[in-house]
């Protein structure tokens, strides 16, 4: 065990800041949740990370990364984090469906989905849960039937991050109609403004539209956009839920990031805060901690040929209760300010802490319930029996 | 950076897994409540064959001069097995702390004979109102003023507490110091006396953090066993849930534990808010494992009958062994408060920073 960065980390980590000192927007951008405006911004940012081989740094180089290791990738995260430099409003593509493509696509998807991903043009959006398939995934109706070289895309998908202003989506299809459940499943791209495609936008508890449903009626696209094999959607949806849950999608310095932040809201109100909220704000700071230590030990064991298992559910039910747990602390630090919108004028310093709070709410729902990953330890890691 | 421990290291604990896995088992814990006996010598005597007493001893004074990260998945073990002999204690804080005396001669006779295995030492440090094992120890090293004594158990006044965990006996130390007595004055022991404090915190949230999985283990034993409504109980997700929450817990402590454990060695804020984060994370993880343990079992789980109960108690025993929660949480708050913060801070030393 070596806990120690070799220069050549180092160095690295050097050459991460200084880029990112030149280069992140000076003044945040707005939510590319709520418009148009605000998510081109964001692509126009995935569009200068592409430049300059930044945008996905654990990826092969001829797709525009830099083939470098998980452990230089929390390198790069740590140093994105810590300069506050904008949300990656292509996670759902570079960081679930970009290292599921390049497992399970062949050479011609690889040079034809991965390139655009990485150069922030097709922005993707995710199409799994139908009104009824949400933790019962598996009850997908959504059809897509083969005619020629073309599949037919018939059905209604929800819940679908970034739908409103993504470009394309991959989502989770029936090509054998007379199959059930896990069987018969195959994992489909189309684009959002396909014929056929209507995206209808779900107004969140925040206000924004992250959102949404999409509803398709006959919608046509080449055989080519499936992925893997007919009937083998859904293990390679569980591949990327294990991507999801398990690594990238909440890497661990967005959490520290936040726990300084707390840490300096309780110094700037620590005479007027009651001694639980100063124990809450310490176990904040030590969870961000334990959860950033848990992602070093598994990088370093992927890194050594290891493969990501149950303890993705680990990972998901622990950042998503962290997760909330920092923003109530911050919520008590605040007091009666803390219900304050930001444009009120007595709103000075009480920062993002209530949207944070509202989106964290979601943590323990999205990417498979906490409910379901529980299931998951119990029955894959102690063996418990099924249902 | 590599967070992964050797395969040498991993071998060593897998070797006292097995030979606890065979000799301590919970029959021969009640065997031992039975005979009213602090020690199973037939046990002990296997453990002292392996060579362990000197693993955190340096070389230079006879031990192994291994590190805290060669020795903390043993305790682990240690914890997991419910081991009542005081190997953790022994070697893993008494015998570095008496070495570092090495230059007195009493000190040094008596590290020669513990290191060959004949006997054991126990420790009266001030993070501890009370000395573990002292009747069994050969001598005690005791805190006075900050200055260090060492005390044959015969010359002694020990006197019992009986307490709670009926495999790690307590008791008061009282003697006469005198010059004879005194090994160390207090500027000479001060910098030994933390670095044990720190070896005692961490090698108790180890044995925390084996005592969870065990508990936890425990309850999904019975859980797959026992059937209710049809069905073994642990098909029911609100049994599932329990003890999932339980192993996150656990998941969660590890690293942590971990990494006070390669990081002990620096001594300095950042380290010893790391090992003071592992003890709370380790206590947190066995309070819940328990008490969970407890319900998955429902009546049982209150029974004298079922084991959990060993696991609970010597949980209890430890979590304010080597320094309770509120003590390490302004541990951990002299860290957060007055140094920086943030992900380039994960692996600080004082040393990089000054």
């Amino acid at each position: 065990m070596d806990l120690d960065c070799t220069d050549e980390q180092k160095a690295f980590r050097q050459e991460v800041r200084s880029w990112l000192e030149n280069h992140v927007p000076e003044k945040p951008l707005p939510s590319f949740d709520a418009s148009r405006e605000g998510f081109e911004a964001h692509r126009a940012w995935e569009r200068v990370l592409a430049e300059g081989r930044w945008g996905m740094v654990t990826w092969p180089e001829s797709y525009g990364g830099r083939g470098l290791d998980l452990i230089q990738w929390l390198t790069f995260e740590e140093e994105y984090y810590r300069a506050g430099a904008p949300l990656r409003v292509n996670q759902n593509g570079i960081f679930l469906l970009g290292p599921t493509l390049m497992e399970y696509g062949t050479d011609e998807q690889k040079a034809r989905f991965l390139t655009a991903m990485a150069s922030g043009d097709e922005i993707w959006a995710q199409a799994w849960s139908e009104p009824q398939a949400g933790s019962d995934l598996a009850a997908v109706r959504a059809s897509a039937v083969l005619e020629g070289d073309e599949y037919v895309l018939k059905g209604h998908k929800i819940w679908s991050s970034r739908a409103v202003f993504a470009d394309w989506a991959f989502g989770l299809f029936r090509t054998d109609p007379a199959s059930q459940r896990h069987k018969g499943l195959s994992l489909i791209f189309f684009p959002l403004d396909a014929p056929g495609v209507r995206v209808q936008a779900i107004p969140q508890i925040d206000g924004e539209t992250g959102f949404a449903e999409i509803f398709l009626d006959d919608v046509r696209v080449p055989a080519f956009n499936r992925l893997g094999g007919e009937g083998e959607g859904w293990n390679i949806c569980m591949a990327t839920a294990g991507f999801e849950r398990g690594l990238m999608l909440r890497s661990p310095a967005r959490f520290q990031v936040a726990a300084r932040k707390l840490v300096d809201l309780y110094k700037a109100h620590e005479a007027e805060v009651e001694p639980t909220v100063r124990a809450a704000v310490l176990q904040s700071w030590m969870d961000a901690e334990a959860y950033a230590l848990s992602i070093y030990a598994t990088a370093s064991r992927l890194a050594a040929g290891g493969h990501i298992g149950a303890e993705a559910s680990t990972n998901k039910i622990f950042w998503s209760e962290m997760d909330i747990a920092m923003h109530k602390a911050a919520l008590s630090i605040l007091g009666a300010r803390a219900e304050l919108l930001r444009r009120a004028p007595e709103a000075g310093g009480i920062g993002r802490w209530l949207d944070g709070y509202f989106f964290s709410l979601a943590g323990p729902i999205y990417a498979g319930s906490n409910e379901i990953q529980r299931n998951i330890i119990a029955e894959r890691m102690l063996g418990l029996p099924r249902a | 950076m590599d967070f992964r421990f050797s395969e040498e290291q991993t071998m060593t604990a897998d070797v006292v897994r097995e030979l606890l896995a065979d000799a301590c088992q919970p029959a021969d814990l009640r065997r031992l409540m039975g005979e009213g006996a602090a020690r199973d010598e037939a046990r002990w005597a296997k453990i002292v064959q392996m060579g362990l007493a000197g693993a955190l001893v340096p070389e230079d004074k006879g031990g192994l001069g291994l590190s805290a990260i060669d020795f903390v998945q043993i305790a682990e073990v240690c914890g997991y097995a419910g081991l009542p002999e005081p190997l953790v204690e022994n070697a893993g804080v008494a015998l570095p702390l008496l070495a570092a005396f090495a230059s007195n001669d009493r000190a040094a006779a008596l590290l020669e004979r513990a290191l060959a295995g004949e006997v054991t030492v126990s420790v009266a440090h001030p993070a501890n109102p009370f000395v573990a094992d002292a009747d069994t120890a050969e001598a005690v090293l005791v805190v006075r003023n900050g200055a260090v004594h060492l005390v044959e158990a015969a010359k002694a006044r020990i006197v019992a507490q009986p307490s709670v965990d009926p495999f790690r006996r307590l008791f008061t130390v009282a003697f006469e110091p005198s010059a004879e007595t005194l090994i160390a004055e207090a500027n000479e022991a001060d910098a030994a006396l933390a670095a044990a404090l720190d070896r005692g915190a961490l090698f108790a949230a180890a044995q925390m953090q084996g005592i969870a999985q065990r508990c936890v283990d425990l309850g999904v034993a019975y859980a797959k066993e026992r059937q209710q409504f049809g069905k073994p109980i642990g098909s029911y997700q609100a049994v599932k849930h329990h003890l999932a929450t339980a192993q996150v817990k656990i998941e969660f402590a590890r690293p942590v534990l971990h990494a006070a454990a390669a990081q002990l060695e620096q001594g300095d804020i950042y380290s010893r808010a790391r090992i003071s984060q592992a003890k709370l994370a380790c206590t947190d993880a066995s309070d819940v494992a328990a008490r969970t343990s407890i319900q998955v079992h429902g009546a049982m789980g209150y029974s004298w009958e079922v084991d959990v109960h060993f696991f609970l108690k010597r949980g209890i025993a430890l979590t304010n062994w080597w320094g309770g929660p509120a003590f390490h949480r302004e541990r951990v708050a002299a860290r957060v408060l007055a140094r920086p913060l943030g992900p380039e801070h994960t692996f600080a030393r004082e040393a990089a920073n000054a």
